[in-house]
């Protein structure tokens, strides 16, 4: 695939928008880098005063770089950034907010024990006698919060109120200052619906009073809901620019998740559709119906021994919610699991270990590896937790069971005594793997297994995990790399905005592209 | 029915409900009206405007310690050092009184004292990322041992000035008040103006209920942080000051374990450790109950004085594990 040159704006539209107005931010060249990494490479990116403006991107894409080297958290190595016509470097959050650029994050980072008139106003609060000014704290909060159409009373305290409307008095309290640009960053992950309806009538009514708002979001129909453009970033590198009018749903996923090289699966063995389970073979773990509320939505998904299930989707799709409800690690509230015909009820994860079942974390520094104790230590120490600490595991059979996972997955350095901390992401994945391995779980769920780790280890982990797939082992595999996901599966289930769209057999003729079309469309398509 | 009415539909209709911020400290209102009416039956005189008078006078010192203390907790600390700083401040005021140092000079070094050791434990705190634990357990080991150097036993007042403000009092029928009284309702004025009328005192609270909001609010979390250490610094040195002017004298190892009476109070007033809800009013009746317990053991008579610290415990037992029950139904 031809990777589109960066600095490509290729619409007529976003040039005649160009020349009628001026941009109120106009970022140019920006290059961020950290310690051996190259965050963002000269990216630009231009926001209008009123306009919606998504800034789109997987995850590592750059857009939280971006954001913040604008609001100047992070430092910038290179390029312009030249707000209202004047050229700016700001010191921070504060800083970019006393000068018309608010923020907020995805968290709500207001403080939920103080009243809702306090987190509107404190930093511009009214004054009398030298002190806080309560009354007409309460009456301005009122006029800010009438803004956004929120009936409330200043009076109460924060954590009161819904998520939703803790958000709306984040944006409110952006707004005190008079904002010429809102940044709205993923606002809308723990929303419903209609909190996602009332936020988007707040946000088109700033639009319409001319604030510009960069808005990020997972969602693809939120974008095409609320989006007049959309800047696609990859690997900290501008793809496109365009206007949303005109960017099928299709095009916009394929900018985003497309470039992954051939050469880099192409080591790696191609498993495709090579579990054909016969008619009689049972499922080893069903899901019917299982969902819960704001992460999953109800869905069925059988899981058979001796087959790799992968699951596909954008980042924040629910792929990682989905699999923490096969495992126990949060709670359904709809549905249940069942396994050999009968309901299996999983409420914590040791439980689900009791089931051997195994989950390898996506966030492996934080919940996964123990970066102070040894690599031997780190692999048995699963096992030790299925045994129970009543019962230690004898130290010869330790060291054997180490010394052959070490072997079977190659982890380097071969020494069983070094600190876990001190080894690559590769070779940690790899021990993380070798801790669920040994407690010979009957279902594996892999989620990222494959990310921020070099070719070779990758190779090596994808490999090993078809090999245990075809010794009967039911694998569940998340990657955001949809060639890997291809490759290694005998059964795709497409995730779209926390929802199972399709479940697809990796026959011979699916490709890349048709993944995509499914994730874009929903599977309607098909 | 549209959104905007769903979301504000529990809020149109309110019916007059008591704001749960104010349920421990009406709780702890509750417990000290109840030990009053308690004692006022069981034993004579115990309603007397002398034992009420008492109550006060013997705790004045206590009361500016909590509400000093109600600062640090507030924002999610602890500062153990306050008993310690107390007993550095009395013998500095009663070895420079008796070295011939003028009152008006003395006072104010001694409360200063006070003010920089919670600067140092502060900035310690603040910058160098000392858990407020650690940074005022040495603080109070430092305060206590810098007692000795200035007077190893209890050295009496005798400093005329001095002797004159313990004397100082105001007196309607037998109610009474010392001047020690008067200083700390003053402590508490300005400490309620300052954490309810104050950017300072909000961000306090900002703190104590999540640090990296307040830091995200654009509010000075820095100096807001360091800042109640010296308040509280400030507050120890100034009841040291009371308490020699209680005692007449300043003794080395006086107010051994007071930082923990202090705490305690703090937390039967409703203050939760954890930082960012609580009154400094709740704190003075932390101290009233703690007060009372004393009192009604006295009067009591056949008990020993340890029931005080057994009462004190099944207390601080009984609060703490009902706020947890507030906050636990709050989430």
């Amino acid at each position: 695939m031809i990777a589109p040159t960066p600095h490509q704006r290729q619409n007529a539209a976003t040039d005649q928008l160009a020349t009628s107005a001026r941009p109120v931010v106009e970022m140019t060249g920006i290059s961020v880098e950290f310690p051996g990494v190259k965050a963002l490479n000269s990216v630009d990116f231009r926001l209008f005063p009123g306009e919606v403006h998504a800034l789109m991107g997987e995850n590592g894409a750059g857009k939280s770089t971006l954001i913040k080297a604008l609001t100047g958290v992070n430092q910038i190595s290179a390029g312009t950034i030249v707000v209202d016509g004047k050229q700016t470097l700001f010191g921070g959050p504060a800083d970019a907010r006393e000068r018309g650029i608010s923020t907020v994050y995805q968290e709500v980072n207001l403080c939920g024990n103080l009243t809702v008139a306090e987190n509107i106003m404190l930093g511009n609060e009214p004054r009398r006698f030298g002190g806080l000014d309560w009354k007409a704290m309460r009456a301005q909060a009122r006029v800010h919060l009438e803004r956004m159409g929120l009936d409330i009373d200043p009076a109460s305290s924060l954590d009161s109120h819904s998520l939703a409307v803790q958000q709306l008095v984040a944006i409110s309290r952006a707004m005190v200052v008079d904002a010429k640009v809102l940044i709205l960053d993923e606002p809308t992950s723990s929303l419903d619906a209609d909190e996602v309806e009332q936020l988007f009538r707040v946000m088109r009514r700033l639009r319409e009073e001319g604030v510009g708002i960069l808005f990020v979001s997972h969602f693809l129909d939120q974008i095409y809901a609320i989006s007049d453009r959309i800047t696609v970033l990859r690997n900290g590198q501008l793809v496109q620019e365009r206007m949303t009018a005109d960017l099928p749903q299709r095009e916009l996923v394929s900018l985003m998740i497309a470039g992954t090289s051939d050469a880099e699966v192409g080591v790696a063995t191609e498993r495709r559709g090579k579990a054909m389970r016969t008619e009689d073979s049972a499922p080893l773990l069903q899901a019917v119906g299982l969902g819960r509320k704001g992460a999953v939505e109800p869905f069925d998904l059988d899981l058979y021994p001796g087959e790799v299930i992968g699951l596909a989707g954008l980042l924040g799709s629910g792929r990682t919610e989905l699999a923490r409800l096969l495992y126990g690690a949060d709670k359904s509230d709809s549905g249940q699991l069942r396994a050999a015909g009968s309901d299996l009820k999983l409420r914590t994860p040791r439980q689900a270990l009791a089931q051997k079942i195994a989950y390898t974390s996506e966030d492996r520094k934080g919940e996964g590896v123990v970066g102070e104790l040894t690599v031997a230590e780190n692999i048995i120490l699963g096992l030790q937790a299925a045994r129970g600490w009543m019962r230690p595991l004898p130290k010869t059979k330790a060291k054997q069971i180490v010394e052959a996972y070490m072997k079977a997955l190659g982890v380097r350095p071969a020494n069983p005594d070094a600190l876990l901390k001190n080894l690559s992401g590769g070779n940690q994945q790899k021990v993380l793997l070798a801790r669920w391995l040994a407690t010979a779980p009957k279902l594996l769920l892999l989620d990222e297994p494959t990310r921020g780790i070099d070719i070779g280890a990758k190779t090596e982990i994808m490999n090993l995990v078809s090999e245990l797939a075809d010794q009967g082992m039911a694998v569940v595999f998340i990657s955001a790399e949809l060639e890997e996901v291809l490759r290694l599966s005998d059964r795709i289930a497409v995730m779209r905005d926390h929802k199972k769209v399709a479940e697809i057999p990796t026959t011979r003729d699916v490709d890349v592209p048709q993944l995509i079309e499914v994730i874009a469309n929903g599977g309607e398509s098909k | 029915m549209s959104t905007a009415t769903a979301l504000a539909g529990t809020r149109t209709f309110r019916p007059p409900k008591l704001d749960r911020r104010y349920l421990p400290v009406l709780g702890t209102m509750l417990v000290f009206g109840l030990m009053l009416v308690i004692g006022g039956l069981r034993y004579d005189n115990f309603l007397s405007p002398a034992v009420i008078s008492n109550l006060f006078i013997n705790n004045a010192h206590l009361i500016v310690l909590a509400a000093g203390m109600t600062f640090v907790i507030l924002t999610g600390g602890i500062d153990l050092s306050v008993g310690s700083v107390l007993a550095l401040s009395s013998v500095i005021t009663a070895t420079l009184l008796n070295a011939g140092w003028n009152v008006a000079l003395v006072l104010p070094l001694a409360i200063a004292a006070g003010s920089l050791l919670g600067l140092g434990m502060g900035v310690m705190i603040q910058y160098f990322e000392v858990q407020p634990f650690v940074a005022t357990l040495a603080g109070m080991f430092l305060a206590r041992g810098l007692c000795f150097v200035f007077a190893p036993e209890s050295v009496p007042i005798r400093d005329e000035g001095f002797i004159a403000l313990t004397n100082w009092t105001m007196a309607s029928g037998r109610w009474r008040l010392t001047a020690a009284v008067v200083i700390a309702a003053l402590v508490l004025l300005a400490s309620w103006w300052v954490l309810h009328r104050s950017r300072f005192g909000r961000t306090v609270y900002a703190v104590g209920g999540g640090e990296q909001s307040a830091t995200l609010m654009g509010l000075r979390v820095e100096r807001t942080k360091v800042m109640v250490y010296v308040i509280s610094g400030t507050c120890a040195g100034l009841a040291g000051v009371l308490f020699a002017m209680f005692s007449r004298s300043g003794y080395a190892l006086t107010g051994v374990g007071m930082e923990l009476d202090a705490i305690a109070a703090v937390v039967i007033g409703g203050t939760l450790l954890t930082g960012g809800t609580g009154f400094v009013l709740g704190s003075v009746l932390g101290v009233m109950v703690l007060g009372l317990i004393q009192t009604i053991i006295t009067f009591e008579g056949t008990l020993s004085s340890w029931w005080t610290k057994i009462v004190i415990g099944v207390l601080l037992l009984v609060f703490v594990i009902l706020q947890r029950i507030l906050t636990l139904r709050r989430t």
